[in-house]
């Protein structure tokens, strides 16, 4: 039985820092661009100097 | 998108500007677009917002928009500028229910752990445990994540009326209470989880729905704001000063560049010059207009810049009585019933009084108060709407994620419903059946550098026939050439120098029928004769609609001559010549004898049209007036997006009844076993779970049909 009284809080404690992140990252607007953001992983950082695309 | 808050900088103050780009598709645009105006002195930032086709641009304030707008036209983007964050509100609601709907995910996910080891035979003090526990985590997570409900079946019933969100309401409170007092008893079975549940998927029904508005919506205002809002005022000083539409009073003397669009009714004082008024009668041919003629607000000046003496403005011009007879016209839209208001309407009586005769049923069976409750709330639990609250938002989320993949736009769910509902279409013509800009007829005479040339110069200027010829050339692949000195000169054309040589895209020094420019090169003159052309897939459009059995027609208000020529063309009965009020009788006509019109237009002489018509659809490069009254709102130069609205609302529909007799099935099974006192708490959450999950599943078929259908 004690070992219920570990995984319990612990459970809790591990869904309510899902759910704080979830709201951090709604806050920061994460969910702004969800297109955007799959699109963008194609781009080429380091082409600084000419927009050669 | 971040607040636009102004933010301190060191150096430089920056303002920030949005400006729509419809034209970005991948990830290329994306980098395109920021990079390219990252390079631009006084951009400070770039940022694309790829869903909403958005780009955020945080600049010194002396760079204008119509500079920044003009270099997005450089990099190959038509952009226009967008107001700020318009729909804040609607953000903020979906953002409201998806915090609601994040917590009650938390909530249901850690009360079913503790549920499942109660169900599989936990003993009386781990089950006593595990439930005050459960109530630790359910009570403050139903206070939070159920407000929407509470809030709303409180102004119902405010109001006398009863809707869906009271015997969900009734349901999780009594149940929340009961499981409390069992709780409190040691009784063998709490509710905890069934409540929580209930307002899971119940949230996720109405955060779909809230998604579904404020997406599609954010894609229409982003189209918004391409009309005259304002104009320069001249000064008794002689100097110009911007002055916007609800602020100009007759008598002032307005300066109309080339291109711009009139933001009030005018005389011509001097000087003569080409005025456009597709958007506002549908006349594809632009007049002339000499001193002393009267202009309206809404047309478009072609020729030279001319200065008008104000003799209407704001809610006097022409203009306002359009959007007078809109408001009135779409009135009697805003009656329509949605199919889910419908349901809720039968719905709550009946689950209300289904628990209340299982409660005095058991009452009466000699069963206890208690039990006789626990019964009564079982009931009202295990009907609860949640397949019938996602069987319609589910299908329409879908439905219009498919759709906006393809060019079009959806403005609320019921759009949908009555796009189903449809039976005959009618097509205004200028900007609609056509494309509405002027396109050169032929340019097979041009040779490779002149094409270049003729690029090179259109893309630098504003005006109509030279934004209608770059982008014919462009979509023919032609490279710009390298110009040196590009000057405009408002009404005459564009000049410059090509490898020396002098070159120039110019008005015909004599009067011609119709539209036509210049291209001069080294002294050599080619006209490039100008036309506006039906859209390219007009036929097959046609073919599609008259395929699912809708009659098509057009009404337009162009001279009967080009009407006729279109009509013949496309073998549809044709009406031209009408004005506003009249084809807003047409539809009322065609209405009354129990047809259900779908109208497509473009022009603020159809806008009363669009709000009267049954269900209506416009094109994204119409008057912001006209897509504000339509339900739709299609982008791009192909009409193919109408046809596949129709289809996929009628798809969506077959849908969504699937749907909800799923959902009545299901009541049809769990019902019985409720009122007879079957249900434990195991019984209840699987079966809701599995026919909401039912109901989403059938749904997401939508997205595959909707993709297969129209070439």
């Amino acid at each position: 039985m004690n070992i219920v009284g570990v995984l319990i809080p612990l459970a809790l404690a591990m869904g309510l820092a899902g759910l704080g992140t979830f709201f951090w990252a709604m806050r920061s607007g994460q969910f702004e661009d969800l297109d955007g953001a799959a699109q963008r992983i194609l781009i080429e950082e380091d082409s600084d100097g000419e927009g050669a695309t | 998108m971040n607040a636009p808050l102004p933010r301190p900088e060191p150096a430089e103050p920056c303002i920030d500007s949005r400006f729509t780009v419809p034209g970005m598709r991948c990830a290329g645009c994306i980098g395109k677009v920021e990079r390219g105006l990252a390079l631009v002195p006084g951009v400070a930032a770039a940022r694309v917002n790829f869903s909403a086709k958005r780009v955020a641009v945080s600049h010194a304030p002396d760079l204008t928009g119509e500079a920044i707008i003009a270099e997005l036209r450089k990099l190959g983007f038509e952009a226009e500028r967008a107001a700020d964050n318009p729909l804040a509100r609607d953000d903020a609601e979906t953002k409201r229910l998806l915090r609601a709907l994040a917590v009650a995910g938390f909530g249901m996910m850690n009360i079913m752990l503790l549920s499942v080891s109660v169900w599989s035979g936990a003993d009386a003090p781990t089950r006593a445990l595990f439930h005050w526990l459960s109530a630790l985590i359910a009570v403050p997570v139903i206070a939070y994540a159920g407000r929407p409900f509470f809030a709303s079946a409180l102004m119902a019933l405010r109001h006398r009326r009863t809707n869906m969100d009271v015997p969900i309401s009734i349901g999780v409170v009594l149940a929340t209470v009961l499981s409390l007092y069992e709780t409190a008893t040691n009784g063998p079975h709490a509710y905890f989880d069934g409540a929580v549940m209930l307002l899971f998927f119940l949230l996720a029904g109405r955060a779909l729905d809230a998604m579904m508005r404020s997406r599609a919506r954010s894609g229409i205002a982003a189209l918004l704001g391409r009309m005259g809002r304002g104009a320069q005022i001249v000064q008794p000083d002689g100097s110009t000063l911007y002055v916007e539409a609800e602020r100009i009073v007759p008598g002032m003397v307005m300066l109309v560049a080339a291109g711009e669009a009139l933001a009030a009714d005018g005389t011509v004082l001097e000087g003569r010059t080409l005025v456009d008024a597709t958007m506002l009668t549908g006349e594809s041919a632009p007049r002339p207009a000499v001193a002393g003629d009267l202009v309206h607000a809404g047309m478009v000046n072609l020729g030279n810049p001319v200065r008008l003496t104000v003799v209407a403005a704001a809610r006097d011009t022409a203009l306002a009585d359009i959007a007078r007879l809109m408001d009135e016209a779409g009135q009697s839209r805003s009656r329509y019933v949605r199919i889910a208001d419908r349901a809720a309407r039968l719905y709550a009586p009946a689950v209300h009084s289904l628990a209340f005769l299982s409660f005095c049923g058991w009452l009466l069976a000699g069963a206890g108060l208690h039990q006789a409750l626990l019964i009564a709330v079982a009931v009202l639990i295990i009907t609860c709407p949640c397949a019938l609250g996602l069987a319609v938002p589910a299908a329409q989320v879908v439905a219009a994620g498919a759709l906006m993949k393809r060019g079009l736009l959806i403005k609320d769910g019921s759009a949908l419903e009555r796009l189903a509902e449809v039976d005959e279409v009618i097509f205004d013509k200028t900007g609609t059946l056509t494309l509405g800009e002027p396109r050169p007829v032929d340019l097979s005479g041009l040779g490779e550098e002149a094409r270049r040339i003729a690029l090179a110069l259109a893309q630098e200027s504003r005006h109509p026939l030279s934004r209608g010829l770059a982008r014919a050339l462009r979509q023919e692949g032609v490279e710009p050439a390298v110009l040196d000195g590009v000057e405009e000169t408002a009404g005459q054309g564009m000049s410059a120098r090509f490898q020396g040589r002098p070159v120039a895209l110019l008005r015909p020094e004599s009067e011609v029928a119709g539209l036509a420019a210049d291209l001069v090169i080294a002294g050599k003159a080619a006209r490039i004769a100008f036309a506006d052309p039906l859209r390219p897939d007009v036929q097959a459009t046609l073919a599609a609609l008259s395929g699912q059995g809708l009659a098509c027609s057009i009404a337009s208000g162009d001279r009967p001559e080009s009407v006729a020529a279109v009509a013949r063309e496309l073998h549809l009965f044709a009406a031209a010549g009408m004005r506003p009020a009249g084809k807003l009788a047409l539809l009322e006509r065609r209405k009354a004898s129990g047809h259900r019109p779908l109208m497509v237009g473009d022009g603020l002489n159809d806008g009363p049209a669009l709000a009267g018509a049954h269900v209506s659809i416009a094109p994204g490069s119409a008057s912001d007036v006209s897509q504000q009254a339509a339900d739709a709102v299609f982008v791009g130069e192909r009409l193919m997006p109408v046809a596949l609205a129709v289809r996929v609302a009628r798809r969506t529909m077959a849908i969504v009844r699937q749907n909800f007799t799923l959902a009545v099935l299901y009541n049809m099974l769990a019902v019985p076993l409720a009122i007879c006192g079957f249900v434990t708490p195991l019984v209840a959450a699987l079966a809701m779970s599995a026919s909401s999950l039912l109901v989403v599943g059938n749904s997401l078929r939508l997205a595959r049909s909707a993709g297969k259908e129209g070439a």
